[in-house]
């Protein structure tokens, strides 16, 4: 049996730091992994506590990234609890087995600490790779801080395991800011994080030789659109158990969790829509608009898949203009989380206008003076009863100023 | 592990019915035998990973499976990664406790093709091999990629032709070598690596058992024909493969801890390749005047690779 560690009523941890103690909380069976930066120490602390006796699990030092998520795939398959850690260059080497995973139904945890894609060669934060997430059909559950991490990574083995979800699971942080910036977090015990995240259910396990079971048949076009469409139903059923699984973290920690996070939207006019760490840096700039006289408020999707759709679309129901951050290269498209929220706001009968920002790429500072211009820009929109700017835009980024697209409502 | 007898074959091949007879591989084709013969081979339960390719395809096709065992297939390169999860899962719930029968024995085994083995899934495997998970890794090396119908793999020989490295007017088919995993296994440090063939049933079954039982990973690159892709009557399979052992194109031996060679089936009269080589409509171009060195070559390296193999066997290296 591991060693319990006593922690502190408040630790300083950064974001890394943070996940790796929730992980050997949970008490892990398997830890298959190959490190990359940022989310090398997730790792590397795992590993010291494999060395030092705090973990009972297996930890497999694995070959490449697409090793790692296969181990983890032949692991959960063998019924017990899962996890590994990823960015960038590593969550692209995973991406044909994250769909694997996700197909096969098997739940397993990966914390993946968001960084930009090359070329060219970047290892600061941006969300191309959790983008590049969007389709496999995981859940994807964003932190927008240390603390974060930490509560979201242990509500993430209690969503993914439940029966009625059966999925794997991906937790979100934003490499450097989030993942190297020590903060204060309030942890669990041991004996506490441990309860809440419960006993693994093995299910259909390789392990039960009492049973055969097959993991990974093929399908064609009699079976496969059938198998497709149970897994996207899956996904959006989870919907109900994120939110009890929230529900019963707030009664032992008394931190809240819900699916859309809406910060002063009550009588907001103007409103931004923000992933990661931008969204404190956000509510910051909507705050101080609100001295000048700007009812400004900020929606935040904590979870991007299942994406919440009547959430969001609640959520903005009164807004005039709202400006949807995108801190990903969109590359010939608007950004992705633009079309999503758009499309969700397209049924309202009073919509309001609808604009886009590339901010942020490589780790690029978005400062809050930027998201301060970005509120009054929607602010001007709402005044003007029309789309003052570009609808696509990029800021902080060098060079003559760079938009696309004027087509108006009228 | 119970060894079940060897001495039958009619017997041997009923012992343990855990590999189901529907199922999809071609009439001929040599993957079911060497298959049955791993799942004969041991009492004990069984989890296996298989990679992308004819077996897989073939066997498990929703909603019907063809193995009554644990049987995991992922992709077409991750079958070492998927039995390296499943042992380390193994390892942990064992020692936590939370195994519903600790006390059954279990083996865990990969499967792949030449493409997944030799080729794409080639660091998936050496990285398990060194990690030293204990499993047994076969490949099934049918010397091309024919769940795709018949291309080159580094497997393939030289100068057999295939859609991807053609026989033609200016061409007498693959023009580079076969790539020797078993050397490169056994440079890993693997405790036990071996190439077998399903017609010495016998020494196939003892080396199965062998790897079976040896703690650690174990590699065995089994001599598959191809009725499909080599082009020879189905009926043939295991004459095809007497020609392939006979003529020592594919010599039977195993390498234990990377340096003790033993040779485990020497033909009493060594065939010329010819024979091998004329039976399969692959090497058909050969016989051709203008590539008549070609079938040269091939002789002259099978026998300085028979040479080298009997060398180290004397020598103990």
């Amino acid at each position: 049996m591991a060693e319990k560690v006593e922690l502190n009523e408040i630790e300083v941890w950064d974001g890394n730091y943070a996940v790796s103690q929730a992980l050997r909380q949970a008490q892990i069976d398997v830890v298959a992994a190959y490190p990359i930066t940022p989310s090398t120490p997730i790792v590397e602390n795992y590993g010291s506590y494999v060395a030092n006796g705090l973990v009972d699990g297996e930890f497999v030092m694995v070959e490449s990234e697409h090793a790692a998520m296969s181990a983890c795939v032949g692991a959960a398959a063998a019924g017990g609890r899962v996890a590994t850690a990823t960015s960038s260059q590593g969550f692209m080497l995973m991406i044909e087995v994250l769909y694997q995973a996700s197909g096969m139904r098997v739940p397993l945890v990966l914390t993946v600490v968001n960084r930009a894609v090359a070329s060219p060669l970047n290892v600061q934060g941006d969300h191309g790779d959790m983008y590049a997430g969007r389709d496999s059909g995981w859940v994807q559950i964003d932190a927008f801080n240390a603390q974060e991490a930490y509560d979201l990574t242990l509500c993430a083995f209690k969503i993914g395991e439940d029966m009625r979800v059966r999925l794997p699971v991906m937790v979100h942080q934003d490499g450097f800011l989030t993942s190297h910036t020590a903060q204060n977090v309030r942890p669990l015990q041991d004996e506490e994080a441990y309860k809440f995240v419960g006993d693994y259910k093995p299910y259909e396990e390789m392990l039960d030789f009492t049973k055969a079971v097959t993991y990974g048949a093929q399908t064609e076009e009699n079976w496969h659109f059938e198998h497709k469409a149970k897994q996207h139903k899956a996904l959006f059923d989870s919907a109900k158990v994120i939110d009890e699984v929230f529900a019963e973290f707030k009664k032992l920690t008394g931190r809240e969790y819900k699916r859309v996070e809406s910060y002063m939207m009550e009588d907001a006019e103007v409103a931004i829509v923000a992933l990661g760490s931008s969204v404190e840096t956000v509510r910051y700039a909507a705050e101080q608009l609100r001295e000048e006289g700007i009812k400004a408020g900020v929606v935040a999707p904590r979870c991007f898949r299942p994406f919440p759709f009547d959430e969001i679309k609640e959520a903005l129901a009164n807004v005039k203009s709202v400006a949807v951050l995108d801190r990903s290269a969109p590359m010939g498209a608007m950004g992705a989380l633009f079309n999503e929220v758009s499309s969700a706001l397209y049924t309202l009968e009073n919509r309001p206008f609808v604009t886009n920002y590339i901010y942020g790429l490589g780790g690029r500072d978005f400062s809050i003076e930027q998201a301060k211009t970005i509120l009054k820009e929607q602010k001007a929109n709402a005044d003007a009863d029309d789309i003052t700017t570009n609808i696509q835009q990029f800021i902080g980024v060098r060079g003559p100023k760079l938009g696309f697209f004027e087509t108006k409502r009228s | 592990m119970a060894i079940t007898s060897i001495k039958n074959l009619k017997e041997f091949s009923t012992v343990n019915e855990r590999f189901e007879g529907a199922h999809l591989l071609c009439p001929g084709c040599a993957h079911s035998m060497i298959v049955r013969e791993l799942m004969n081979a041991t009492d004990d339960n069984l989890v296996i990973a298989t990679n992308t390719g004819c077996l897989e395809v073939s066997t498990a096709v929703y909603p019907y499976t063809s193995w009554d065992t644990s049987w995991i297939h992922i992709g077409f390169e991750n079958a070492a990664s998927a039995i390296s999860g499943a042992e380390a899962m193994y390892k942990a719930r064992k020692r936590k406790g939370t195994l519903k029968d600790p006390d059954a024995p279990v083996k865990f085994v990969a499967f792949g093709g030449d493409g997944s083995t030799y080729d794409i899934g080639f660091q998936w495997l050496s990285g398990a091999i060194e990690r030293g998970h204990d499993f047994t890794y076969i490949c099934l090396d049918n010397e091309n990629y024919a769940n795709t119908g018949g291309q080159r793999s580094s497997s393939t020989p030289i100068g057999a032709h295939t859609s991807t490295a053609q026989a033609g007017r200016v061409s007498y088919g693959k023009k580079q070598k076969k790539k020797d995993m078993i050397a490169i296994m056994a440079a890993h440090g693997a405790p036990y690596v071996a190439q077998l063939a399903p017609n010495k049933w016998k020494i196939m079954a003892k080396g199965f058992q062998k790897a079976l039982e040896t703690e650690g990973p174990c590699f065995i690159n089994t001599v598959s024909a191809c009725t499909t892709e080599w082009k020879f009557n189905p009926k043939d399979t295991i004459h095809l493969t007497d020609l392939a052992t006979d003529t020592l194109m594919f010599p039977v031996y195993e390498i234990i801890n990377g340096t003790e060679l033993n040779i485990l089936y020497r033909p009493k009269n060594v065939l010329p390749v010819e024979e091998y080589l004329a039976a399969q409509g692959r090497y058909k171009h050969l016989f051709k005047p203008e590539n008549k060195h070609v079938i040269e070559k091939i002789q002259k390296e099978i026998d300085a690779k028979w040479e080298y193999l009997q060398r180290r066997e004397e020598a103990r290296v």
